[in-house]
């Protein structure tokens, strides 16, 4: 659907421009913040990627859904590239959150509710795509990893509730929370463009993935249909 | 009442299955008991610390022991092409899910019960002033570790390195069984009054119906051909 909106190239060069135009407005344009000071511009880079992550792992499900529902292939193709593509993401959210951590809590890693789920949601994209890499039989592998998909997704709320009641602290979400939380307008449109950006990547990246997941389905449609031993054709 | 003769008749033969080997119990109960053996080198426990690790210590055997038995559960069905036989069979898949699940429970909580019993003499602990609410802690912890192990190793035995790849999927997606039950099975063990762990009970009450029905649902695609 997306390859026929417009040419990768293009897509590459506008998601490149944005890069460029969010690093500019993390660097210059958004105010410095008041306690924790520059440190706090990881900001930019660490929730957009975890909406990213989050918006691939929404995919994942979506896929996975759709494959079981109506046995559409490119259902499955978008749960496979959102996969390896989320996974990524979800790495980038580990990085820059104890980058960021070490400075303003003074420890690295601590196990609190949205770290202990954020690492879980990890765990299960790499489980996801482990098993995509070692199913043996191509045919079933939609289905299985769909049925891994779906409950996978299903897990994520109770992990999060779950690990909620044990323990929290990492900050109450600063921009839906309740009274006395909010950001800078100039904050706000920072983070925004920056998860534009983020999410045009991940648009490029998925769409590439599964440009190179049909090539890879065609190559071995073409090799099936090649004489299985072409040594016995010259003994002839 | 049909599902429920295939419920029942998938258990029998399971446990028909392990009464003549009597190779899954054996390893699980063995399995758990050195997992108990090994962690009194890693913490010499104290007395009265005892209390504080055995929750972390149970679970932790419980999840590697149901591994080793849900990891055969479906090894076995592999053999002679079992599985294939059981996918032909005219009967609901989730049936089959359930019959499933209903052995590997069993398996799970005799070995569960040894490696209790054994983990009371090694670390002087008696479990039998909590017995009641620490066997419901523990039925209702195990029944959602099986509902998830069940399905997963079902999937897994279609790939390579099943031994790997279900402990990848099972840890990750079992994680609120795991806080959950720790979590009760300290206040139970600690004789706090019910409803102070109530909250936890009813999380894995919930997790194990959310996930039983989910897989009965969707049983059905891991077995087709």
């Amino acid at each position: 659907m997306i390859q026929k909106i417009f040419h990768p190239t293009v897509h590459l060069v506008v998601t490149l421009v944005w890069m460029v135009v969010a690093l500019f407005m993390i660097f210059l344009y958004a105010p410095q913040e008041l306690m924790m000071g520059e440190v706090q511009r990881i900001f930019y880079i660490h929730l957009p990627s975890a909406w990213t992550a989050f918006v691939a792992y929404l995919v994942i499900f979506l896929g996975s859904v759709g494959y079981l529902w109506k046995r559409s292939q490119e259902a499955d193709e978008w749960a496979q590239a959102a996969g390896e593509v989320g996974f990524v993401f979800c790495s980038c959210v580990l990085v820059t959150g104890p980058l960021w951590a070490k400075p303003v809590w003074g420890i690295w890693w601590t196990w609190d509710a949205r770290l202990t789920s954020t690492f879980v949601l990890w765990l299960l994209f790499v489980s996801y795509s482990m098993l995509r890499s070692y199913l043996v039989n191509p045919a079933r592998a939609a289905s299985l990893a769909a049925v891994v998909g779906v409950i996978g997704f299903v897990d994520v709320p109770i992990v999060y509730m779950s690990i909620r009641w044990w323990r929290t602290q990492h900050p109450q979400p600063v921009i839906f929370g309740g009274e006395g939380s909010g950001l800078d307008p100039r904050m706000w449109a920072t983070v925004l463009v920056s998860f534009g950006a983020f999410f045009c990547l991940f648009l490029y990246l998925f769409r590439q993935r599964i440009w190179l997941l049909r090539a890879e389905r065609e190559l071995s449609a073409l090799r099936r249909r090649l004489p299985s031993r072409p040594s016995k054709e010259w003994s002839d | 009442m049909h599902s429920l003769k295939v419920i029942w008749a998938i258990f029998v033969k399971d446990i028909k299955v392990e009464w003549r080997s009597r190779e899954t119990l054996a390893s699980m109960s063995l399995f758990g008991l050195l997992i108990v053996f090994l962690f009194n080198f890693g913490f010499e426990p104290a007395r009265e610390e005892t209390l504080r690790l055995l929750p972390g210590l149970l679970w932790i055997a419980f999840a590697f022991t149901g591994i080793l038995g849900f990891n055969r559960s479906f090894a076995g069905e592999r053999e002679n092409q079992c599985l294939e036989g059981l996918s032909l069979a005219p009967v609901d898949p989730g049936a089959i899910y359930l019959g499933k699940v209903l052995a590997n429970l069993f398996f799970l909580i005799v070995a569960e019960a040894v490696i209790v019993f054994a983990t009371s003499l090694w670390y002087n602990f008696s479990f039998l002033p909590s017995l009641s609410w620490f066997s419901c802690v523990l039925f209702l912890g195990t029944l959602g570790y099986v509902a998830i192990g069940t399905i997963f190793a079902a999937v897994a035995a279609n790939t390579r390195m099943r031994e790997v790849m279900l402990p990848v999927l099972q840890f990750p997606v079992a994680v609120p069984v795991f806080v959950g039950a720790i979590e009760a099975t300290n206040g139970a063990l600690k004789g706090d009054a019910p409803g102070d762990y109530a909250s936890w009970v009813k999380l894995l009450a919930g997790f194990s119906v959310v996930f039983l029905v989910l897989s009965f649902l969707l049983f059905e695609y891991v077995l087709e051909e």
